[in-house]
């Protein structure tokens, strides 16, 4: 055994997982089969709010191939109700939610019946022969409307729209002072009202699902983010015995929020496995995905700030309604909750209140999107402090510096109760300056206003900070939520010296596989490719809580930290035993234990065979290194950074391009910064995308008109710059490793930075908002309308 | 309808249904299931393949249209153990995620690089406009087809769908 010279921790190593991925020899779902595999296809709802009068599925199951039709009906005693895991409120209000639809349909792509044939194709062709009588019900589209007195109503059985109404007060919280004292006493007071447009996630793998029933168990196989959680709210919901339940998650093409759910589909191909005794299969087209697999984001945020007029800001008022779509899914009713402790953001301010009311419509379910919550609040305050810094003719940072948490004051308690660890704005935002040049973009900004150039250019800040790594179970007991936030790890020290590191945290693109074997590579002293990673089968990784949130580094990694300490312990009693020493006498680095002050000493791996061979242990001593470990972190994890986008706007046709995009994340100690910057591009297309392009709509009979990658605008390498990206580094205090997490930073501070720089480019044309996406058009219509003012 | 198409290397007849995808009969029928389907309406290029050394959707083929053609899909790229420059430049340069667009992009990629074997970033975003990446931001992906153009000879249609022997160490990483 040799000893790891430079540490792992720190190194740009390329990943394990790409070899599998660049040759094709690839495990989705939908690559896998099994003898006698029956295929499954979904009939879904043209109508957005309807009762279904009658079905007649006759003539789809006389045709050949077709072994079952199911409708709603048939599944109303087994299908149970999708579960949704966080009751935000005592009195929420939560309809039933089957898998397929039983008397009404409440969102256009609602499943009403399936078909289950011997191919795909003849599954397909069976829906058509499927006959449904709708009796439209009044619709409800529009998410004030929807709260209205007299208002239509999504369940007429629940007597409202409305779910729950959540609020955090700081003075009734304790947490600050009251925020009607400080509106009423404010010098000045910004009131906006921002659109917080519906979102797709839009994972490039369709979703798919696979369920064996053969022997005994029902083994499933699923494009999730979350086998374990699955597994469990299945056994709930379908009143499978959990431990005759197996999910794995193969390989899966990319989740961001959108694979963290309890489906439908999940719940039907688990039945008609159960019913037929056959193995059937189920996966999606593209747009079948963009319809029926859940959408992100849809807030109205309603905003008051309050300041005084040298700029330091009083207090922050709240007023969301929160878009739940046609019913609660997994964690719908909590997504705009997580940004009730962000809005407050990298800022003392003393005063806050937040109320969030969740609205049902007949549109697709909302759940988490990369961010959840995060990305709502951080584009909310971003662009208030940019609205403040225009009214008070301040420089935008200058404003913010003002306002933010010094590096000296940490750790800081916010107005919204959380505490910050650790944290430098201050040097984030001198380096991301330094490589913007500021102060040369602008004095081209003043050159080109000066010369009435047909395209302005503007600057957009966003000094961000986030919440992740999700999450103290404490804390989310706190909040209601059904589960805890801990992670499990194990370690197997196999008796050839190689170690077999296996994770609850599920991955489906983050690189774990990867990160995990430095990690391990680094305490155990082994080689990085001694060390293989499991996860993602209810069997190989039977305890996980999953991926999400930014917490498999911060939480699911600690788990694996934890694990190998007590391997190492166990190591130890041996190596003592072996080398007729104290304990205390030994060193462990490096692989070896070493007799201190000898240069007598044993390696880690000669012991993990001394143990598998057993035949010379310390009485009472079991023969087994292997140990596992949970984690339940103490503290969230508050990454953070400051974004500076450079926008030239044409003003003659509204055509805004991204000059240049720099941004310094703080995500403190880097265990792998390839793997890092990586995250951090994809995270800033997704909030690019959300500033730029992307945009669900529904037209008035509920239709969703962005249903297929033509409509909804997924940008391409054509659409997206190049970014340039630092780090500074402030090191975690509530972690061993010192790290933070990275998967949902970019998305988060992203989409403010962008629509500030559209707007400071062409704020001198009375434009002081434009809705989001900010496409040529409406660009070009905030400067007609701003020109008229 | 009964088709000859030399997929990777090996020759195959098959009877195959008039309206089948050439996507489908790949995965399907040859179990070639390193080659995904990604949309419904040829936008997001996942399933790109070459045909007679030129890159195609495979979504928007049909089979028999394939007949008498040679296929190559990502899993042929790679010979003798070695894989292809591109193939090296996606893991060098961290050009994937979660790797679903990447054997399309890949295969995107080589067929750019036979027009254009030393693009500049503006023509590597343009020629991989129609694949599509949720993971990467493209970033890592122009860097990797940059590097791959600068391990490959110039060379022009089904040339570039070669191995070569010799390899320098990859660009450091960090921005463009």
């Amino acid at each position: 055994m040799t000893a790891t010279v430079e540490p792992e921790v720190g190194k740009a190593r390329t990943r394990k997982e790409d070899a599998r991925l660049i040759t094709g020899r690839t495990r989705w779902t939908d690559n896998l089969t099994l003898p006698g595999l029956l295929h499954m296809a979904f009939l879904r709802s043209p109508s957005a709010h309807a009762k279904i009068a009658n079905i007649d599925t006759t003539a789809a199951k006389a045709r050949p191939g077709v072994i079952a039709v199911l409708t709603g009906a048939d599944l109303a005693d087994e299908q149970g109700s999708l579960p949704c895991a966080w009751p935000v409120t005592a009195d929420q209000k939560a309809p039933p939610a089957p898998a397929l639809a039983v008397d009404t349909v409440n969102f256009a792509g609602e499943a009403v019946a399936v078909v289950i044939a011997r191919s795909k194709a003849e599954a397909h062709d069976a829906l058509e022969l499927i006959d449904v009588d709708y009796d439209d019900l009044p619709l409800v589209l529009d998410l004030e409307s929807a709260v209205a007195d007299g208002a239509d109503l999504v369940h007429p059985d629940l007597g409202t729209n409305t779910s729950a109404v959540w609020i955090f007060d700081s003075a009734q919280a304790g947490t600050g002072t009251d925020v009607a004292d400080a509106i009423a006493d404010a010098e000045v007071l910004i009131e906006r009202t921002y659109r917080q447009q519906r979102l797709i996630p839009s994972f490039m793998e369709p979703r798919s699902v696979m369920v064996d029933p053969t022997g005994e168990h029902y083994t499933m196989w699923s494009s999730t983010q979350i086998p374990h959680i699955l597994r469990l709210m299945l056994a709930l919901t379908t009143n499978t015995p959990e431990h005759k339940l197996r999910v794995i998650a193969p390989d899966v093409g990319g989740g961001f929020g959108g694979k963290l759910q309890v489906t439908p589909e999940e719940v039907v191909c688990l039945l008609a496995a159960k019913r037929l005794g056959k193995p059937v299969k189920w996966t999606e087209s593209r747009s079948e995905s963009l319809l029926s697999a859940h959408h992100g984001r849809d807030q109205l945020q309603k905003l008051t700030l309050a300041a005084r007029r040298d700029g330091t800001v009083t207090g922050l008022k709240v007023e969301l309604l929160a878009d739940m779509g046609a019913y609660l899914r997994l964690v719908s009713s909590g997504i705009p909750i997580l940004g009730a402790f962000m809005f407050n953001a990298i800022y003392k301010f003393p005063a806050y209140h937040f109320a969030c009311t969740n609205v049902f419509t007949n549109k697709t379910p909302t759940d988490a999107y990369r961010g959840a919550g995060r990305p709502e609040a951080t584009f909310a305050i971003e662009r208030l402090m940019d609205e403040l810094a225009a009214e008070l003719d301040m420089d935008p940072l200058e404003l913010r510096e003002k306002n933010w948490i010094k590096h000296e004051e940490f750790p800081f308690t916010t107005v919204a109760g959380m505490t910050y660890d650790s944290g430098d704005y201050e040097a984030a935002t001198a380096r991301a300056k330094e490589l913007f040049d500021y102060d040369g973009l602008r004095a081209e900004q003043r050159d080109r206003r000066e010369r009435g150039d047909s395209v302005q250019l503007g600057i957009g800040i966003s000094t961000f900070t986030e919440m992740c790594g999700l999450a103290p179970s404490r804390v989310l007991g706190a909040l209601s939520y059904a589960a805890g936030g801990w992670e499990h790890a194990a370690i197997r020290m196999l008796p050839s010296g190689k170690v077999e590191v296996v994770t609850g945290s599920s991955a489906h693109g983050q690189g774990h596989e990867t990160a995990w074997s430095q990690i391990v590579a680094d305490q155990l002293g082994v080689p990085f490719d001694s060390v293989e990673v499991l996860h993602g089968d209810t069997q190989i990784s039977p305890k996980g809580l999953d991926t999400y949130g930014s917490r498999s580094l911060t939480v699911g990694a600690m788990a694996v930290l934890k694990a190998g300490e007590k391997v190492i312990a166990k190591a130890r009693r041996i190596a003592a035993h072996m080398m007729e020493c104290a304990e205390d006498d030994l060193e462990f680095a490096g692989g070896q234990f070493t007799v201190r002050g000898t240069d007598k000493s044993t390696g880690i791996a000669d012991i993990a065979f001394a143990v598998f061979s057993a035949h010379d242990l310390p009485d009472g001593v079991e023969p087994s290194l292997d140990s596992e470990a949970t984690f339940d972190p103490e503290n969230f994890s508050f990454p953070h950074g400051t974004h500076l986008c450079a926008t030239e706007v044409d003003t003659e046709t509204g055509m805004v391009k991204i000059r240049k995009y720099v941004c310094v994340d703080d995500v403190g100690k880097v265990v792998n910064p390839t793997i890092v910057d990586g995250q951090v591009h994809g995270g800033l297309a997704q909030g690019l995308a959300q500033a730029l392009y992307e945009e669900a709509i529904h037209d008035e009979s509920g239709t969703l008109t962005t249903g297929s990658f033509v409509d909804y605008l997924v940008p391409s390498a054509v659409d997206l710059p190049s970014f340039i990206t630092d780090r500074t580094e402030t090191p975690s205090t509530t972690n061993v490793l010192g790290v933070k997490g990275v998967g949902e930073a970019g998305t988060i501070a992203s989409t403010p930075a962008v629509v500030n720089a559209i707007v400071d480019a062409v704020r001198h044309l009375g434009v002081t908002d434009i809705p989001m996406p900010c496409s040529p058009m409406r660009v070009w219509s905030a400067i007609q309308a701003g020109g008229a003012r | 309808m009964r088709i000859t198409v030399n997929v990777d290397g090996t020759s195959y007849a098959d009877d195959v249904e008039p309206r089948q995808l050439l996507v489908h009969y790949l995965r399907d029928t040859l179990g070639k299931t390193g080659t995904v389907v990604g949309c419904d309406t040829s936008n997001c290029g996942a399933c790109t393949v070459h045909l007679d050394g030129h890159s195609v959707k495979s979504c928007s083929v049909l089979a028999v249209q394939a007949d008498g053609c040679e296929v190559t899909t990502i899993e042929g790229l790679a010979r003798d153990g070695k894989l292809h420059p591109v193939q090296q430049a996606f893991h060098d340069n961290h050009a994937l995620q979660c790797g679903f667009c990447t054997p399309g992009m890949i295969m995107q990629s080589i067929d750019l690089l036979a027009n254009n074997p030393d693009p500049d970033e503006d023509a590597v975003r343009h020629g991989l406009e129609g694949n599509l990446c949720r993971c990467t931001g493209y970033q890592n992906i122009v860097k990797a087809v940059r590097d791959a153009a600068h391990h490959m000879r110039p060379g022009a249609g089904p040339e570039v769908e070669r191995v070569t022997d010799v390899r320098t160490p990859s660009h450091a990483s960090g921005g463009e």
